[in-house]
């Protein structure tokens, strides 16, 4: 295994950590904000992958497909937080649960009646097409460099926009005592609406990049998902820092542990076998992660208990 | 629920004597992997239309991929209903939680897709046929393949699931050389970052993959970017009609194997790829062919018996006589097809991507577990 090999895993787990991390901030937020569980969000990813595939077949523009992107999935997520969310603000978190399912329900069968069952073209952009020289002869495709530094950069500015801002400083009021910041004359219906649709752009925007490098299909959203609520648990829930690091460790536990294990069972069992066994350990890897976190910090990393 | 009714008798005048066939499709019409669904249901329901007959009745429900749906819905179909015959499941899983129990009440099963080593070897059954092919067949001849091709060091992946682990033993089984690696990815992973730098890494001189579906769209298209040009093989369900027109470019000149293709030269395929066509608006798939023979299997043998008669009708099926759009049609001992494998490459005719055979990979091949079943 050798040190080549070894950064180029270290990437790709980067790259996989700050693509999660844009899922993750928008759950966490909107969590941390309006204390809603949104498993619709998932959607959220799936529509900004939709509307770029379709802006991208239209125009062949991948900017305006991104934008596109952008677009559409702050708009879906403005309309569901006006028509169904706002309702469930005061409801246990059951009644948001099923009713943010029944949205995964109406968003993938709406997709499939707009857009067929069978998944959508969407390609990277020929000027980040194809691999790129880095130090060290290390080969690494051009597309998950900017990734990566897209990921960088939209975290970046999310913190700014939270730390150094008076949007900022209402979402963190919002956090800390809700009813105390509605008394305080902020208008919290416009808050709550701010904070849903920029949730919902960072999941769209997520989804496009990624939808550049996989399938646009039904349903795309539901893995990812999965996997965010992994990150904001091990991160903390609400806290946007603990979603950036909880982010970077899930994709780098994943990814070297899908390349490091089946090679230390190697050494023990015969090939096929450790390919099987390591696999079936890798998968739970992220997992057992969490769940080690959350034996020795049950609010998670940056949680407050 | 919702209950399609898909009633192809629609002139059936009370009173008529002739024997009515109820058939209770089972298939993905929701979800993903609902292309696949969608194609078998759309190629047998042609076949049926093509035929004009009246004595045919079809029951569609979609089974979600999920097992527990397509079990409820088959106890559905065969004791509310009482269908004479079963067909449509494409999930090796969803097959092996349905066809052994609805066989064991006496009912027919037609498989258009699914065919698990365990239905055809000891668990074969003479209520069950397969139309398209055991699990193993096309991974088998892209290990012949990849022998003729002269590879030396192949490096494999496939999901850890049944059907992952199923064809890289059947790659293995016809493939004579080394291998440069063999990785298990997790079923669903839609990022293959990882172990495409594991190939990079490797001193392979070619990859064999079984992705089925978006992730082998993903794959593809992470592969083709990734600067790493080792030759590719498949089978063919990461290249069918649905699925090639997402990938794009990245699989052109892809080599994949499959049991029918849309050039196979005979007239009956020509006459069903044309008409597919005018029907939907699309190019068939494979699953459109299998879902296609599979109706025409079940027509030929209600012209020579009564599906009242189990005995007589498991013989008619047996005959398999029926025009295949596959050109030559028969089945094994263990009612599973013997057929030629083809050897395929991904081309792109106008604005669609498509396949053309290359050349045959098997000639009249049978799968290796018939031996296993009782006679």
């Amino acid at each position: 295994m050798s040190f080549v090999f070894l950064v180029e895993q270290v990437l790709n787990g980067l790259q996989f950590g700050v693509m999660l991390f844009l899922m993750a901030a928008g759950l966490t937020l909107i969590f941390g904000v309006m204390g809603l569980i949104n498993l619709a969000h998932g959607s959220l990813y799936m529509i900004g992958a939709f509307a770029a595939a379709a802006t991208a077949a239209a125009t062949g523009s991948f900017l305006l497909a991104l934008a596109a992107a952008l677009a559409a999935s702050a708009l879906a997520g403005a309309v569901i937080e006006r028509l169904v969310i706002r309702q469930l603000y005061d409801r246990d978190h059951l009644d948001q649960v099923l009713a943010t399912f029944a949205l995964i329900l109406i968003f993938s069968e709406g997709a499939r009646w707009v857009f067929g069952s069978f998944p959508l073209y969407l390609a990277i952009p020929e000027a980040l097409s194809g691999p790129v020289t880095l130090p060290f002869g290390i080969e690494y495709p051009r597309y998950r460099l900017a990734l990566i530094g897209i990921g960088l950069a939209v975290a970046a500015g999310l913190f700014w926009l939270i730390s150094s801002t008076r949007i900022g400083v209402q979402i963190r009021a919002g956090e800390a005592d809700r009813e105390m910041i509605g008394a305080l004359g902020v208008d919290i219906d416009r808050l709550y609406l701010l904070v849903f649709a920029l949730g919902a752009a960072l999941a769209g925007l997520a989804g496009a990049l990624i939808g550049a490098i996989q399938s646009v299909q039904v349903g795309m959203g539901e893995p990812v998902l999965i996997l965010a609520f992994v990150v904001i648990v091990i991160g903390g829930i609400g806290s946007i820092r603990g979603a950036f690091i909880g982010a970077l460790l899930v994709g780098l536990t994943d990814t070297l542990g899908r390349v490091l294990l089946p090679g230390l069972f190697g050494l023990l069992l015969d090939p096929a076998a450790a390919a099987s066994v390591g696999a079936s350990l890798a998968s739970m890897a992220i997992y057992i992660l969490m769940a080690g976190v959350l034996i020795a910090r049950p609010q998670g990393l940056f949680g407050s208990a | 629920m919702k209950h399609i009714l898909l009633a192809a008798a629609l002139a059936a005048t009370a009173g008529m004597a002739q024997a009515e066939v109820k058939v209770g499709m089972i298939t993905t019409l929701s979800g993903g992997g609902a292309g696949l669904g969608i194609d078998v249901r759309d190629g047998f329901m042609l076949a049926v239309k093509q035929a004009g007959r009246d004595d045919i009745e079809v029951l569609i429900e979609d089974d979600q991929r999920k097992p527990d749906i397509a079990v409820q819905l088959a106890d559905e179909m065969i004791q509310a209903e009482d269908v004479d015959v079963l067909t449509g499941i494409i999930w090796s899983n969803l097959a092996m939680a349905v066809v052994p129990a609805a066989v064991a009440q006496g009912k027919f099963y037609l498989s258009p897709n699914a065919g698990p080593s365990a239905l055809a070897g000891k668990g074969c059954h003479p209520n069950y046929f397969n139309v398209a092919w055991q699990n193993d067949n096309l991974h088998e001849a892209a290990g012949a393949y990849a022998n003729s091709a002269g590879y030396a060091n192949s490096f494999i992946l496939a999901p850890n699931y049944p059907a992952g682990q199923d064809a890289l033993t059947g790659y293995k089984r016809f493939y004579e050389s080394d291998l440069a690696g063999e990785v298990y990815t997790k079923l669903g992973q839609t990022d293959y970052a990882a172990e495409i730098a594991q190939i990079r890494a490797s001193d392979a001189d070619s990859v064999f993959f079984f992705l089925p579906g978006g992730m082998g769209i993903s794959f593809l298209k992470q592969y083709a970017d990734s600067g790493v040009d080792l030759p590719l093989i498949g089978p063919a369900f990461s290249f069918d009609q649905g699925i090639l027109q997402a990938v794009g470019d990245a699989a052109l000149g892809v080599v994949n194997t499959s049991q029918w293709n849309k050039d196979i030269d005979t007239p009956a395929n020509a006459e069903f790829v044309e008409s597919f066509q005018a029907e939907y608006g699309r190019l068939p798939s494979l699953y459109a062919s299998q879902g296609f023979d599979t109706a025409n299997l079940l027509m030929s043998a209600m012209d020579k018996a009564d599906v009242a008669d189990a005995d007589a009708f498991r013989a008619a099926l047996t005959d398999a006589d029926f025009t295949s759009t596959r050109g030559d049609f028969a089945f094994g001992p263990n009612r599973h097809p013997v057929q030629d494998i083809y050897v395929r490459e991904v081309i792109k005719e106008g604005d669609v991507y498509t396949n053309r055979i290359l050349d045959v990979a098997i000639e009249d091949h049978a799968d290796a577990y018939a031996a296993e079943c009782p006679q």
